[in-house]
């Protein structure tokens, strides 16, 4: 069943919507939040797992002090305080994912808070989102429901846990309502959460991928009619998992809010779950404030002492902030401001300085991921470093036409391939026979052709009149079928006419 | 059973460690004088749940093969190696089973062994098996144990104290020299008191909670269970000192225990009678033991000072909102969804949720219901601050007024229970009567500070043990072997020998232990 939703520039004259955002940062410790169990993911399930894990009789938690040190350095890049003593509750409710029946996360006092990050959008503006608090947790396992219609729980048979998740250092970052967005509220939503994942991914205290779930948002969505305060009944997408999906998932519910709206009925105040094949959320679990979890403090748990001593000793140590790497990034490749800010809108700054550090210049790169990879990401609906282009893989496609092997549109084609998984660059070349033809016999024969054809563009080259030569060089890259190394037909050219280029 | 082996199970865990090291017996007679005693008495006061014949066997003859071979690996045996334990079965083991005393654990294996276990197995302590208790340590009675009460050594009719009346028991009636207990509100103290036995619960975070299944998380301590009060330091010698992996273990050293019980003195120093905890609600030959103990320590060079303590009145009623708020929270984890007992609903839709509820029913028994509905209860929104938030603010009252006490007065002293043994089945139907027989051993928990409990005497009316009770400052446990073991030899001097002694024998078949007891009779 699908929901009416109202067109978002119909939606956006009608409404104001405010947002709020939970990201969970899963942490790139060692091993867990509570236990010596390796924190690793793709393992064979059940491996990474010890008797606390388990939740077993007799078991007792023991906090990783990298994962808090994680967390300060955190609540520190998002411009929030940390608190000198704070203490970990048990949230009670029975799930099979959560071993112990309760989930061992922090609650009326989070190690960070009262923060906030100033987002850029495309065009430049700058938006600041205030931060309420992050706070630590731990994860929960994962369930595969068997059985029943796509993996889910209504109608499946049988379910499978696997408990290496169990116990993995989260951050949790709370935003407060995020008000004044107005119709660049999907924008903000995604700038928003690639803030946060760039933040954790320069701090080095998580892998930061979003396929593997490492940062999952919590999309919370609320509209209310334009000049009124009060906040109108919010729903909550879980686990939107990619930065464009966290776009359009706050697009599509604001739309769908609206219809709501319009329709008379209220919002009912639920989880939402995305659908990244239909671009739109089904009804979860209805979601009150009151949900009883029983929060008391752990009483396993010693309060985490953080002595300003060891946080300003953390503060030294942070990376340069995002805003100013940016700045540095774009002075040291010599980016216009506009080719910069496309790089930044397409999310590519990591991966361009990525394949910069494999070996290719600045502009190579950008040509690269601009030009070739964003188009294709665009097409296949994914974020252009989810499309599994290796950074080596650019080096050797560009090294190749350097060296005068392939020429641009081959390379190209090597990509496709490559993307296909049909292997490295020099292995397609050799399989799909893509080989400059580099034998000046069979070139030369069809530069004279070409001549031949054109007597005109000849005599004009003759006459001193070189640019006219790219007829000539259109004629014989045709003949070839694109084979031919367009600078080598040309010094061709050049030569046969007598000609200085 | 030979004579020998009679002898052997009588004596102090100290005197068989003494005996072993000169090698007058080997570890393999004594573990086996031990096992004998069980094959002979446990029957009728159902002590133990699994008896562990074959590996304590292999611990003993591997202590003995050590002994003989002598050298370095010989010099470097611990004092007690050899020496068995029984081990309360709430605290896990590799290689036996742990029940906790409830069917929803029944069969299951600890792939862990707790730490105190570890100390146990790295000292060469042969572990005779596991003792009974009340389900989850839920109880002063040992009769919520699924697998039935475990019956007073002293008359077979009455309790042994719980929730450790398993271990208490064993110890009374030398099943075993040592043994270990939990103590939650009084789980290792009350049972000591009315077997007749020494228990000791040290301060919060003196040994490691990691392994003993967790009832409330903030007030369980692990400790010795002893027939004396030296046998109890040297084993709280051996599994005390800190765990990283118990976050609440304390980080300091321990102190020298098996010293203060061995160089005893009370001269000079002050001792506090709580004008709370005796008198109205105590029985008359409890009371009487209690004044004839602190005559005996004023007379060793004891100042005994009275030092009130007005907030212990509210403890009773604390504890059962904290206690019962942490084991609902801690027992959630037993649902038959990894480990023990899973129970299918009868009929109706096989959901999770319906598993885990059927599991839960038929898993846990009454006492423990109750506690999880009542903890449940406390934590609830809009319930929390009057119940959980009120409470924690009233243990805040209670360590201030240890705090204020111990200004006064170096140890603290009370009797342990207010009554000797009751009658099985007397409380059972009555859980507020069973909950008062612990308000003289909470306030320790709810403050963390360490008590000992050491035999008084013989209630005149009943001839039944007496315990009395000392408290010591967090931290203070070496006080408490000082004043223990002093307080031990002066009233052994009176009796002329152990309190033990004069217990049944167990073994005579004409004793008919428990009906001469119950008629008052004096020994």
């Amino acid at each position: 069943m699908t929901d009416a939703t109202l067109s978002f520039e119909e939606a956006m004259e009608k409404y104001d919507p405010v947002l709020g955002f939970e990201v969970h940062v899963e942490l790139n410790t060692k091993t867990k939040m509570f236990s010596s169990a390796p924190n690793v993911f793709g393992d064979e399930p059940n491996t990474n797992v010890n008797e606390v894990d388990l939740g077993l009789p007799g078991v007792l938690p023991v906090v990783n002090k990298t994962a808090i040190e994680s967390s300060i350095k955190i609540g520190l890049a998002l411009n929030c305080k940390i608190a000198e003593t704070c203490r970990f509750a048990r949230k009670n409710y029975f799930y099979p994912d959560t071993p112990k029946n309760f989930q061992t996360s922090q609650y009326d006092e989070p190690i960070a808070y009262d923060g906030y990050l100033d987002i850029e959008l495309s065009d430049g503006t700058v938006f600041r989102v205030e931060i309420e608090r992050a706070h630590m947790e731990e994860d929960a396992g994962k369930l595969t429901h068997m059985g029943g219609a796509a993996g889910r729980i209504q109608g499946a048979d049988y379910s499978l846990v696997d408990y290496n998740r169990s116990g993995v250092p989260l951050v949790e970052i709370v935003t407060k309502p995020i008000e004044g967005a107005g119709s660049r509220a999907p924008e903000l939503a995604k700038a928003y959460v690639a803030a946060v994942r760039e933040i954790v991914k320069n701090l080095g205290v998580s892998d930061a991928r979003m396929e593997r779930g490492n940062v999952r948002c919590d999309a919370n969505v609320s509209l209310r009619p334009h000049g009124r305060e009060r906040f109108g009944i919010r729903s909550e997408t879980k686990n939107v998992n990619s930065l464009r999906a966290v776009e359009h998932a706050v697009r599509y519910e604001i739309q769908r809010h609206a219809a709501v709206l319009d329709s008379g009925q209220p919002v009912i105040q639920e989880t939402r779950h995305w659908h990244e094949d239909t671009r739109s959320t089904t009804s979860g679990r209805p979601k009150s404030d009151a949900d009883d979890y029983r929060y008391f403090p752990e009483p396993d748990l010693v309060p985490v002492v953080a002595s300003r001593e060891w946080v300003e000793e953390l503060r030294a140590t942070l990376p340069e902030p995002p805003a100013a790497r940016r700045k540095r990034l774009q002075a040291d490749w010599g980016y216009s401001d506009l080719e910069f800010r496309d790089v930044v809108n397409a999310g590519v700054l990591d991966e361009i300085e990525e394949t910069i550090a494999a070996g290719a210049s600045a502009t190579v790169a950008r040509k690269w991921w601009m030009g070739e990879i964003v188009g294709r990401a665009k097409n296949a609906d994914v974020d252009p470093g989810q499309l599994g282009v290796n950074p080596a893989t650019i080096v050797e496609l560009n090294r190749m036409v350097e060296a005068g092997k392939i020429n641009n549109k081959m390379a190209s084609e090597v990509l496709d391939g490559v993307l296909a998984g049909e292997g490295t660059p020099a292995e397609i070349v050799e399989a799909r026979g893509l080989a400059v033809v580099s034998d000046d016999g069979p070139l030369l024969e069809a530069i004279d052709a070409a001549l031949a054809a054109q007597p005109d563009v000849a005599d004009k080259i003759r006459g001193g009149k070189v640019q006219a030569i790219g007829a000539i060089v259109g004629g014989v890259m045709k003949a070839t079928r694109g084979q031919a190394d367009a600078g080598r037909v040309r010094e061709l050219i050049l030569e046969r006419l007598g000609v200085e280029g | 059973m030979t004579e020998t082996n009679s002898e052997l199970v009588r004596l102090s865990a100290a005197a068989l460690a003494a005996k072993l090291a000169a090698r007058e017996v080997t570890a393999v007679e004594v573990v086996q004088a031990h096992l004998d005693r069980i094959a002979a008495v446990d029957g009728k006061v159902n002590a133990f749940l699994h008896v562990n014949a074959e590996q304590a066997l292999a611990v003993a003859a591997e202590v003995d093969a050590i002994r003989a071979a002598g050298g370095a690996e010989a010099e470097a045996l611990h004092e007690l190696a050899g020496v068995p334990v029984a081990v309360k079965d709430l605290i896990v083991t590799i290689g036996q089973p742990t029940t906790a005393g409830s069917k929803i654990l029944e069969g299951w294996h600890s792939p862990y062994d707790a730490t105190v276990v570890e100390r146990l197995r790295a000292a060469k302590m042969p572990i005779l098996g596991k003792t009974n208790l009340d389900e989850f340590a839920m109880g002063s009675s040992t009769e919520h144990s699924a697998y039935g009460p475990t019956r007073n050594p002293w008359d077979l009719d009455r309790i042994p104290g719980g929730s450790g009346g398993g271990s208490a028991a064993a110890v009374a009636a030398f099943e075993a020299p040592l043994a270990l207990g939990t103590d939650t509100g009084g789980s290792i103290r009350q049972p000591g008191a009315v077997t007749g036995t020494v228990g000791v619960k040290p301060t919060y975070g003196g040994v490691s909670r990691y392994g003993a299944i967790a009832m409330a998380s903030s007030l369980d301590q692990i400790g010795p269970v002893t027939r004396t009060v030296l046998d109890s330091a040297l084993l709280h010698q051996v599994i005390g000192g800190h765990d990283p992996r118990d976050s609440t273990s304390l980080p300091d050293p321990l102190e020298d225990l098996v010293a203060a019980a061995r160089t005893g003195n009370v001269e000079g120093m002050r001792i506090g009678i709580i004008k709370e905890l005796h008198g109205e609600g105590y029985q008359a030959g409890v009371e009487n033991r209690f004044n004839e103990a602190l005559e005996l320590l004023k007379g060793a060079g004891a100042e005994i000072v009275e030092v009130s303590c007005p907030n212990f009145k509210y403890a009773l009623g604390a504890y059962y909102l904290i206690m019962p708020s942490e084991a609902s929270s801690n027992l959630a984890k037993f649902d038959g969804v990894r480990f023990g007992l899973r129970v299918l609903p009868e009929e109706g839709p096989m959901t999770i949720e319906r598993v885990m509820g059927a599991t839960r029913a038929a898993g846990f028994g009454d006492e423990v219901k109750r506690r999880i509905i009542l903890g449940t209860y406390a934590l609830s929104a809009g319930y929390y601050d009057a119940y959980y938030g009120s409470a924690q603010k009233v243990r805040t009252l209670i360590q201030r007024d240890f705090d204020a006490a111990f200004e006064q007065a170096d140890v603290l002293i009370s009797p342990t229970a207010p009554t000797t043994a009751f009658k099985l089945g007397e409380k059972l139907d009555d859980p507020l009567a069973m909950y008062l027989n612990d308000v003289a051993t909470i306030p320790a928990n709810m403050a963390g500070v360490p008590g000992l409990s050491l035999p008084g005497g013989l209630a005149d009316e009943d001839g039944l043990p007496v315990g009395v009770q000392l408290l010591a400052p967090a931290r203070q446990d070496a006080r408490l072997y000082r004043v223990g073991a002093v307080l031990e030899s002066l009233l052994e001097e009176q009796w002329g020998g152990p309190l033990l002694a004069k217990a049944p024998s167990l073994t005579d078949a004409s004793s008919a232990a428990g009906a001469a007891l119950s008629h008052g009779g004096s020994h």
